[in-house]
């Protein structure tokens, strides 16, 4: 596997050698915050074009074709669209409140996004209690999401809020659960550690039976998590005309639109680095030959195939379930998802204490 | 520290937080550049059904959102304090298990509570 910290400590020993340390550490922070917005803005463009597509082959249609080739140029398209519309200022609204919600949403997707283990030494910040620090962190977005619904002044984007807040809290909660078992198998929540750990095999096969109802539980929170698929609510457009961003125009909504793609992408993200081994290759013990092919892709690959897999999964659900009804929702996880997880939880510490495990 | 370079975890957490906020600025900023203005008086109703919007929308509202917001708080604080105890599961041994048991057990109780009391059903 290629090491990506050679070129970040070449890069880092190039400016040491020429500046001093704060004017290293200031253009070093400047170079990662290009490279972030960079990668933030193509994936989250990538990803509303796969979900076109892929929403038009479930349905047997083609999606865009008529911009560029494939339609591939319609990701442009849509921003530039976005772009030249005008923001509109409406009366009644809260000025301040209103402005302040995508910042909220956007600061919050984009510091865990900087979490993720994007290959063999390509990962950002590393805190000892990454997995905690992703959670706590993602789950910020709620408020503005709140105050989004709150600022417009308009009882659609209220209800929608509402909705979102009592959904996205909820289904934390199993979420947490869910990842908590998968900590309690590895005994730590550092990234760098949790990928590591998946050397010889992948968290989903070590941890047996509890790792894979963990992993089932996990999606379908992580799917209520984004607002998407059958749990879409808040911006049930038959009822509620968009939900909270029904009166943000232009790229104030483009925003929201471009966070909640990119928090598909970080959950399948999370789901890939707990369970399917992060950009860990996949290895089988004692198999040196096989686990030396598999260590000719490169790690990059590994992490964003097992990313956009989950993400397919996660789009399938949207085209194959019917949306469900608030009251089916909360009971939902309330009275089946967060019992189970407890139950699992205890599954896999039992599990764990006593060796049961690969 | 992280993997990459040698700058400390906080300052990258600040540096990805305002790399966000940057983003929906100049987002903002070019779009106020490039985009047409224009007035009119009903531009900047609140859009709801077409007919002018009644009553304030900045209002106190339906409960049933709040008692899951309270749970949620109760439930959330429990999976906060299981996490450090998942950490070294392995070295605190069965009297860990057993205390955790006896933690995870008052916890279900609170909940089947509520369940009794039909705080968990949609009114």
């Amino acid at each position: 596997m290629f090491d990506f910290s050679v070129i970040t400590n070449w890069f880092n020993n190039l400016l040491l050698g020429c500046m001093p340390e704060w004017a290293t550490v200031l253009v070093e922070c400047i170079v990662i915050a290009v490279i972030l917005l960079a990668a933030y803005s193509v994936l989250a463009m990538f990803y509303i074009f796969y979900e076109r597509k892929l929403c038009a082959y479930f349905q047997c249609r083609l999606g865009p074709m008529r911009v560029g080739p494939w339609g591939l140029m319609q990701l442009f398209a849509d921003v530039i669209k976005m772009l030249i519309k005008e923001i509109i200022s409406l009366k009644g609204t809260d000025k301040f409140l209103f402005k302040l919600a995508p910042y909220i949403v956007v600061a919050a997707s984009v510091t865990v996004f900087a979490c993720l283990p994007w290959g063999y030494g390509l990962q950002l910040i590393n805190y000892n209690i990454g997995i905690f620090f992703m959670l706590a962190v993602s789950s910020l977005g709620v408020i503005g999401i709140l105050l989004a619904g709150w600022a417009s002044n308009n009882k659609y984007s209220l209800v929608g809020a509402m909705r979102s807040g009592a959904q996205m809290v909820s289904y934390e909660i199993s979420m947490g659960l869910a990842l908590l078992a998968i900590v309690c198998l590895a005994g730590t929540m550092d990234i760098n550690e949790l990928v590591w750990a998946q050397e010889n095999c992948w968290f989903i096969f070590k941890g047996q039976i509890p790792a894979i109802i963990a992993f089932v539980l996990y999606l379908i929170a992580a799917t209520a998590e984004t607002n998407r698929g059958p749990f879409d609510l808040p911006e049930a457009e038959h009822e509620l005309t968009a939900g909270f961003h029904t009166e943000y125009s232009g790229i104030s909504f483009g925003m929201f639109y471009l966070s909640e793609y990119l928090n598909l992408f970080i959950v399948s993200g999370i789901a890939s680095l707990m369970f399917l081994g992060g950009w860990m290759p996949f290895h089988i013990a004692g198999w040196d030959g096989f686990n030396n092919v598999m260590n000719w892709i490169p790690s990059i690959v590994w992490f964003l195939g097992k990313t956009f897999f989950i993400s397919y999964i996660i789009i399938w659900f949207k085209w194959t379930f019917p949306r469900v009804r608030i009251d089916q929702l909360l009971a939902f996880e309330w009275k089946y998802l967060m019992p189970i997880a407890l139950v699992n939880l205890c599954l896999m510490a039992v599990c764990v204490a006593l060796g049961w495990t690969f | 520290m992280n993997l990459l370079l040698e700058i400390s975890n906080g300052d990258l957490a600040i540096t990805a937080a305002l790399t966000g906020m940057t983003l929906v600025f100049a987002a903002y900023w070019i779009a106020r550049l490039i985009g047409p203005k224009s007035y009119s008086v009903k531009k900047g109703e609140t859009y709801e059904c077409g007919i002018p919007t009644r009553g304030e929308s900045m209002i106190q509202f339906k409960t049933g959102y709040y008692i899951f917001a309270i749970l949620f708080l109760i439930f959330d604080v429990e999976t906060i304090f299981l996490y450090p105890w998942a950490t070294i599961m392995r070295s605190l041994g069965p009297s860990g298990l057993l205390c955790i048991a006896i933690f995870m057990f008052i916890l279900v109780l609170g909940l089947a509570y509520a369940w009794r009391k039909g705080a968990l059903k949609w009114q």
